[in-house]
């Protein structure tokens, strides 16, 4: 049994009957326990959920069903509500708390017949670009074990990394999922704003947030996603569309192809390395058929500013709700109801998730409203204006996704405004709605690099399509940790 | 306040806004605090250099309006199950520290 398989190969060899869901699960449970600690990538591991929902796809396929997800495994972000099983968001605020739910993302999951093997690490209420705000301490990266895996989904991208899941769930605010894929060596898909439901996922910045998936391929994040996107009545800005068969669009050639590349993506700061790697890959796509187009985002530089207030604007209204009265961490002995507040609060909230609320509370403050919140609204409308007329000469957008390769643990985490700019290349796609995509396109120095695809809204076929062909021209997204020279 | 303010925040407004959010921050705490707002809102004010003046704000990526249902119940009863999450609980009430005296 090869646990470093993804999904399509999984579902294949469990169709076959190679091995069955519940010996499957079984491996993944060892090898979970016999790695997690050097890594930190799981919070919670549920062992006898997993071999239940194990048992039942295995009983599923015994009466003839079938299905490319049926008794697959893979691990939830600890942000993603599960029915029975602690969902913490890697706060010490909700480090007791058990939803009476599902998330509409894991009930999907679940219907297909998927495996929960357990809940992953992550930034704190996923604010951080190094999963290095846990409340359960940082992750490790796989590929070398002084660096950080990136955030916010860390421990998402490390458990793929690590083969102690094929795949997991993760969601990206403004880089969160398409960061920690480049910098593990992952495919990791941000789908457009609305394209998969955020019911029972905790909100951080709702006009930002979107679930999505990292895998080992483009194949497997088709698989996943066509269970996952659509349509739910249940969360009030989800897409009303239609779903394409993302996995027939798989096979499309890339022959006429239209590559954007955004000068400013190219620009100071970017490392020569990485953008050596880069400009390889996109040497293959040019092999494959595609041409490549200077484009300009002229705004992209104020994308960090306006992130800056929008999402720490929408998560000091978001985290409010954290009072120590309803669920969550409730502070010791109050002495009077404000006390019960500020110290819960106080207590169970780590030092970025308070930093990004009172920048947050400061930016909505009397008198500072329209110079922070209504400037950065009008600045998003700017952001988004760059990609439209871009998209009106290209299919899609690359570049790279990050500057550089993973960085060493405690590098960045004393400055917060460093920290932040790790995101340039990603935060804009989120204030424009975009689907975001990282894949895997070489090494520097040991360290995977991360080629960034945006695409126009609604487009997650195109993007899927454009990375499979890519994967199907090169291997580095076969690599792993160990293997890897 | 105007706009000329903007890169200035003083201790004493670092205070307000924890009361407003309501934290209680150390005095190490408002230090930290004071300092990384600071060089954030510095961050922040890049954006004051574009001019936006014909500018609409945009709050939702795709302009989407909110959608509308038809007015029917469709929460199910889990009032015992949501009250057995609350840190404190009575007879259906959470309970909080007197407020009326």
């Amino acid at each position: 049994m090869n646990l470093k398989q993804g999904i399509a190969d999984i579902s294949r060899a469990l169709a076959k009957g190679e091995y069955s869901s519940v010996e499957l699960t079984r491996a993944y449970l060892a090898q979970i326990e016999a790695q997690n600690a050097a890594l930190n990538a799981y919070i919670t591991v549920a062992p006898e959920r997993a071999l239940a929902q194990a048992e039942a796809a295995d009983a599923r396929r015994a009466k003839g069903e079938t299905g490319p997800l049926l008794g697959v495994p893979l691990a939830h972000k600890d942000i993603f509500c599960t029915r029975g099983v602690r969902t913490s968001c890697a706060s010490r605020m909700l480090d007791n708390f058990i939803a009476p739910y599902d998330a509409t993302v894991v009930e999907k999951l679940d219907q297909a017949g998927m495996v929960t093997l357990g809940k992953t690490n992550m930034d704190e209420f996923a604010m951080g670009s190094s999963n290095e705000s846990s409340w359960y301490g940082p992750v490790r990266n796989p590929w070398n074990h002084e660096m950080v895996p990136g955030g916010s989904s860390g421990g998402s991208a490390a458990a793929v990394a690590a083969s102690l899941c094929p795949a997991a769930t993760a969601t990206d605010t403004g880089g969160s999922i398409r960061q920690p894929a480049a910098f593990c060596g992952l495919t990791g898909i941000k789908p457009t704003y609305g394209r998969i439901s955020r019911w029972g996922m905790i909100a951080y910045a709702s006009s930002l947030d979107q679930a999505g998936v990292l895998t080992r391929s483009a194949e497997d994040a088709a698989l996943l996603l066509q269970a996952m996107a659509g349509f739910d009545p249940k969360d009030s800005t989800s897409a009303d569309l239609p779903v394409p068969d993302y996995v027939a669009a798989l096979a499309q050639p890339l022959k006429g192809l239209r590559i954007g590349l955004p000068k400013e993506h190219f620009a100071t700061g970017l490392d020569a390395e990485v953008e050596q790697q880069i400009r390889a890959a996109l040497a293959v796509f040019e092999s494959l058929g595609a041409t490549l187009v200077e484009v300009s985002l002229p705004n992209s530089h104020l994308s960090i500013s306006a992130y800056y207030v929008i999402a720490p604007a929408e998560a000091s209204a978001n985290l409010s709700r954290y009072d120590g009265v309803r669920y969550g961490y409730r502070c010791d002995k109050p002495q009077d109801l404000e006390d019960l507040y500020k110290r819960s609060r106080s207590e169970g909230f780590g030092a970025e998730v308070k930093r990004r609320i009172m920048v947050g509370t400061y930016a909505l403050s009397a008198g500072y409203y329209d110079a922070y919140y209504i400037k950065a609204q009008k600045v998003r409308r700017l952001v988004k204006e760059d990609f439209t007329r871009a998209f009106e000469q290209v299919d899609v957008i690359m570049g790279p996704t990050t500057p550089s390769t993973a960085f060493p643990l405690g590098s960045k985490s004393k400055d917060p405004v460093t920290m932040y700019l790790e995101d340039i290349y990603t935060i804009a796609v989120n204030l424009a709605g975009l689907p975001g995509m990282s894949i895997p396109a070489g090494f520097v120095k040991g360290l995977p690099v991360g080629l960034q695809i945006v695409g126009r809204d609604f487009d997650e076929a195109r993007l899927l399509n454009v990375a499979h062909q890519f994967q199907l021209a090169t291997d580095w997204h076969t690599r792993t940790p160990g293997t890897q020279a | 306040m105007g706009v000329e303010n903007l890169m200035s925040i003083a201790a004493k407004d670092i205070e307000i806004i924890a009361h407003l959010a309501r934290l209680n921050l150390s005095e190490a705490e408002r230090e930290e605090a004071l300092n990384s707002i600071t060089s954030i809102l510095g961050l922040i004010d890049q954006m004051q250099a574009v001019d936006t003046s014909n500018v609409e704000p945009l709050a939702h990526p795709f302009e989407a309006s909110q959608r509308l249902r038809e007015d029917v119940v469709t929460e199910q009863d889990q009032r015992d199950e949501l009250l057995a999450l609350a840190p404190s609980a009575d007879r259906g009430l959470f309970l909080v520290p007197k407020v009326i005296e």
